[in-house]
């Protein structure tokens, strides 16, 4: 085998190939979808009225753009490089989700369907999509894994008063994977008149190509934000990787700027070994789940792998093929922090800065912690805090032995 | 060189008859009894037997099926424990019907392509059904199965269009397997009117034979499809008669026979020829 070939942001091709990973595996019965959402997709993002559409929409509804803050106190008590937060918590319903569950809401009417069904796992793509949905009148149905509503029941709440219906998924490990794996097949029966908004960079082809670029947002405003208030690009950017959405959209247009470090990080849960943790780049193997070809977490025969984090918005036992392409090519570097390690930054931004991180972002500003030690004041740091923290309460209450 | 499948077809069409090849998920409850379904389906005269791979994440299989690749794994099931078992049963039964392995690409890519249809294979399979390598990816396993003289049946479903059709049965080997609606696999009521016109007119692309499957359980259905299809697929509702030994401690004894009942209604109605 050749050393990989340097990354380029010139991907997918037109068989949704990011190096060798992504494509489609999926049953028939969803690859004529596959190939009209590709053609109709495309044309939209083509559309200077479709473009003109979503940036009104992210401007006057979501609040875009959003700060990139300098975490003073967060810096001073690293003491290394500055620390700058990129805020997509405070968007509304206070995610980076929302840039890609309005951008599909859109291209669902663009196709003229009228139903949407999305999965969740912490519920904050749910949320977002039910927002969405509501936005423009679209009936909307949320698969959710019945562990996953155990820990998130306020998500569950908000998506049923914005009028969702929430399915609970029982089968398997009741997580994400499962409620992707549900979505999928009512997708199948139900392609005519649905769409499926699917919540992060995973999937087949034209998917993880579709919410790289309505998340890419994050990046793009990181990148002119820095150079405004650096100026200059940052020396390193951090953010965590779940199914990889906001760390796709936070580094794709970094991706060409080879002088800017790129790190992802991986929920390393209890520790290394299987069951334990959810770091697919740092611990898997190639394989295919959910109809792409990606670094996974599976036993030697291609079952799935049960996987673990506090967080439920990482817990998932794929990554985005884009990741995989980043992590081979070396453009860019996975690292595992560990559920001990985030709930420690969760309560240290909380106390340093005033602001409650998602579990999710919390694994980035761990490693941000850790970053910025090792470099200078000079140097500067840009973490993606892909979403607020107030969902996430009673389970760190719960696992700190606290009652709300 | 005709394979075991094609000589099936033929045969059964040079009678005037159908085919009927009823589904069973390996291991569930577990492959002893995985064993004693093939043998008694063989000897209710069913024409093949299509053998589920359980897998963790099967996207095109419903509720039913689902539940049984859960129990199955459950129990730690391994794939190489259930290429002995079906090698077990192969060498030791002789007139067995051909053997289709329903197997997710997941599985297959990880103990790899090469070495995963051998051991298909040498276990004495006929075939491999791969739902979710859809044509524009097959090439390689095409090529694969071809090598070791299988076949690789593809699937054409209701949403196909005419232009895919073409590209499917350039590379589909055996006989295609006609999804009858769009959807999981599982039992429905009745079979869509669009099915007839799919079928008349995947007759004119291919001469290869067409099995009917997802949606049918009822004998019933096979005289709506005489004429129009060579074979059809029966699955949720046998996988569901083997799920009862678990859920409903039904004696293995009493599942076997009424499967056995089960898919002698069908091996009747299908080769009762007109």
């Amino acid at each position: 085998m050749t050393a990989a070939a340097p990354a380029t942001s010139q991907v997918p091709d037109a068989g949704g190939r990011f190096g060798e990973f992504g494509r489609r595996f999926v049953p028939e019965t969803l690859m004529q979808a596959l190939e009209l959402l590709t053609e109709d997709y495309a044309k939209a993002k083509a559309d200077p009225a479709f473009q003109a559409e979503l940036a009104a929409l992210l401007k006057n509804y979501v609040g875009r753009p959003n700060p990139l803050y300098f975490a003073e106190r967060l810096t001073k008590h690293c003491g290394g490089a500055r620390i700058y937060l990129k805020r997509e918590d405070l968007n509304h319903t206070g995610a980076h989700k929302i840039n890609n569950a309005l951008g599909q809401a859109l291209l669902t009417l663009r196709m003229g369907k009228q139903r949407v069904i999305a999965e969740t796992g912490a519920g904050q793509h749910g949320v977002a999509t039910a927002t969405a949905c509501a936005h423009f009148g679209l009936n909307c149905i949320v698969y959710m894994g019945e562990e996953d509503i155990r820990r998130q029941k306020l998500n569950v709440f908000i998506m049923k008063t914005m009028g969702a219906e929430v399915r609970p998924v029982t089968s398997g490990s009741r997580t994400l994977r499962d409620a992707i794996n549900e979505a999928m097949r009512d997708w199948m029966g139900s392609v005519e008149n649905t769409h499926y908004i699917i919540g992060s960079v995973v999937g087949p082809h034209p998917f993880p190509l579709i919410v790289r670029d309505f998340q890419s947002v994050i990046g793009r405003e990181a990148r002119a934000q820095s150079l405004e208030i650096l100026g200059r690009l940052p020396d390193e950017v951090i953010a965590c990787v779940g199914g990889g959405s906001n760390s796709a959209g936070m580094f794709y247009p970094f991706v060409d700027d080879t002088k800017v470090a790129l790190t992802g990080v991986e929920p390393g849960g209890r520790g290394n070994r299987p069951g334990e943790h959810a770091s697919t780049l740092s611990y898997g193997v190639k394989g295919v789940l959910h109809g792409s070809y990606s670094y996974v977490l599976q036993d030697a025969d291609g079952q799935t792998s049960d996987v673990h984090s506090v967080s439920a918005g990482l817990d998932y036992p794929g990554v985005g093929p884009e990741h995989s392409y980043w992590k081979d090519a070396g453009r860019v570097r996975y690292t595992p922090i560990t559920d001990a390690e985030a709930l420690e930054a969760f309560g240290m931004l909380s106390r340093m800065e005033g602001i409650l991180p998602a579990l999710e972002s919390s694994h980035a500003i761990a490693q941000a912690m850790k970053a910025a030690r090792e470099r200078g004041p000079d140097e500067a740091i840009v973490v993606c805090l892909s979403g607020r923290g107030d969902k996430d309460v009673y389970e760190v209450a719960r696992v700190l032995g606290q009652t709300i | 060189m005709s394979s075991r499948i094609s000589a099936t077809f033929s045969k059964l069409k040079a009678e005037q008859k159908m085919a009927f090849m009823p589904f069973i998920t390996a291991g569930d409850p577990d492959l002893e009894t995985t064993a004693k379904v093939i043998r008694e389906l063989a000897d209710r005269g069913v024409d093949l037997i299509e053998i589920g791979f359980p897998y963790s994440d099967p996207i095109a299989d419903g509720p039913v099926i689902q539940a049984s690749y859960t129990r199955s794994l459950g129990k730690g099931l391994q794939i190489s424990q259930l290429f002995n078992a079906v090698r077990g049963v192969t060498q030791s039964t002789p007139n067995l019907p051909p053997l289709v392995g329903m197997v997710a690409y997941a599985i297959i890519f990880r103990v790899g392509p090469e070495v995963f249809v051998q051991q298909a294979r040498d276990a004495g399979f006929s075939g491999l059904i791969v739902p979710d390598l859809p044509a524009d990816e097959a090439q390689e396993m095409a090529a694969l199965v071809k090598q070791q003289g299988l076949d690789l049946i593809q699937l054409i479903a209701p949403t196909t269009t005419r232009q895919r059709t073409q590209k499917i049965v350039e590379t589909a080997t055996g006989f295609i397997y006609c999804i009858s609606i769009a959807g999981t696999t599982g039992m429905r009521d009745q079979l869509p009117i669009e099915l007839r016109e799919q079928l008349k007119w995947l007759k004119t692309q291919t001469d290869l034979p067409l099995a009917v499957g997802f949606g049918v359980s009822r004998p019933e259905q096979v005289e709506e499809l005489r004429g129009l299809a060579d074979g059809i697929i029966v699955g949720s509702a046998i996988v569901r008669l083997m799920g009862s030994i678990t859920t409903d401690q039904t004696p293995v004894p009493d599942a076997l026979n009424r499967i056995g009942d089960f898919a002698a209604g069908f091996v009747k109605t299908a080769h009762c020829s007109k």
